[in-house]
């Protein structure tokens, strides 16, 4: 990716986004249905447009994933 | 600090009232209908429970803080010491807020939240502990490089920083010129900034996503990017 796409990228907002909170409120419901294959972005159009946005609740979108796949739950 | 044996009996006693109220969702998968019944109980069956929690918390925390601790320089006892007391703190949220909890997912995929959480906030802490770090400088020489502009063609991209700085300084209120200058200028985490502005996380997100959206929308007006993707190259 060259520098200006990166910067385009960045500055570009998705009107979808929900936001910390909401993303945060349902982040269980979506992890669950992202490690049992489902189509959790079809069903969270706005969560998945914000974890692809928003640094931290992406780390922790991967993190919980990561827990949860690594013990074996899903 | 560490959640003891001590600490684990505490929450078990200071959550009684929480706890026996909590319905249990016939939908529920039989591994999170046995969690709740088990937190709901009362004696031995719940102080096992909640020590059994706590060790899962742990060792998810342990896992959480090592998969972030290499960005983070946390290293050794100390992200031993963080690890410990994020499952602490996850403990006493989970039990807290048991009643919120409405089964749409796994109980455990809910409660391992928590300490995900706590993860998070306490690295967002732990940034400040540098006391190089500060919010005060402005390195706008710092920001082509940030975006993986090549040195070699600062010919055909000096213009457009001159832009943003420009935008910078005329589009965005006072506020979303500290956070954009923080984040994008000065590489500070956004939860790092929530701690220092003693603000929240949607808060500076939602400050940051109006910033970004005006500078896109100035450049664009000036011709510095397209109105559709970019495809410059």
């Amino acid at each position: 990716m060259n520098g200006w796409t990166s910067l385009d990228r960045f500055l570009r907002t998705d009107p979808r986004d929900v936001g910390c909170s909401e993303a945060v409120a349902l982040l269980h419901v979506y992890v669950d249905l992202v490690a049992a294959g489902a189509a959790a972005q079809e069903r969270y159009p706005g969560i998945a447009a914000h974890l692809r946005a928003c640094g931290p609740c992406g780390e922790d979108f991967e993190g919980l994933l990561a827990i949860v796949q690594g013990t074996g739950q899903s | 600090m560490r959640l003891g044996q001590e600490q684990v009996s505490m929450v078990m006693v200071s959550s009684d009232q929480e706890l026996d109220e909590v319905p249990v969702n016939p939908q529920l998968d039989p591994d999170s209908a046995s969690w709740l019944q088990w937190l709901a109980d009362t004696g031995p069956r719940r102080e096992s429970a909640l020590a059994e929690l706590h060790a899962m918390l742990v060792r998810a925390a342990r896992r959480e803080v090592a998969r972030r601790g290499p960005h983070q320089q946390i290293t050794g006892p100390e992200l031993e010491d963080l690890a410990y007391q994020a499952a602490g703190d996850a403990l006493l949220a989970i039990t807290r807020k048991i009643g919120q909890f409405r089964g749409e997912s796994r109980f455990t995929t809910w409660a391992y939240k928590f300490v995900v959480f706590e993860v998070s906030a306490k690295i967002g802490r732990h940034f400040w502990r540098n006391p190089a770090r500060s919010l005060d400088a402005e390195d706008w020489d710092r920001l082509p490089d940030r975006f993986g502009f090549d040195p070699a063609r600062e010919s055909e991209w000096r213009d457009l920083f001159g832009a943003v700085r420009r935008a910078v300084q005329t589009e965005l209120t006072p506020r979303q010129r500290e956070i954009f200058v923080a984040i994008v200028l000065n590489d500070v985490p956004l939860d790092a900034l929530v701690v220092k502005l003693g603000s929240n996380r949607n808060a500076i997100y939602k400050m940051l996503f109006d910033a970004r959206r005006k500078l896109r929308a100035d450049l664009v007006a000036n011709g510095y990017l397209n109105d559709e993707e970019s495809r410059r190259s």
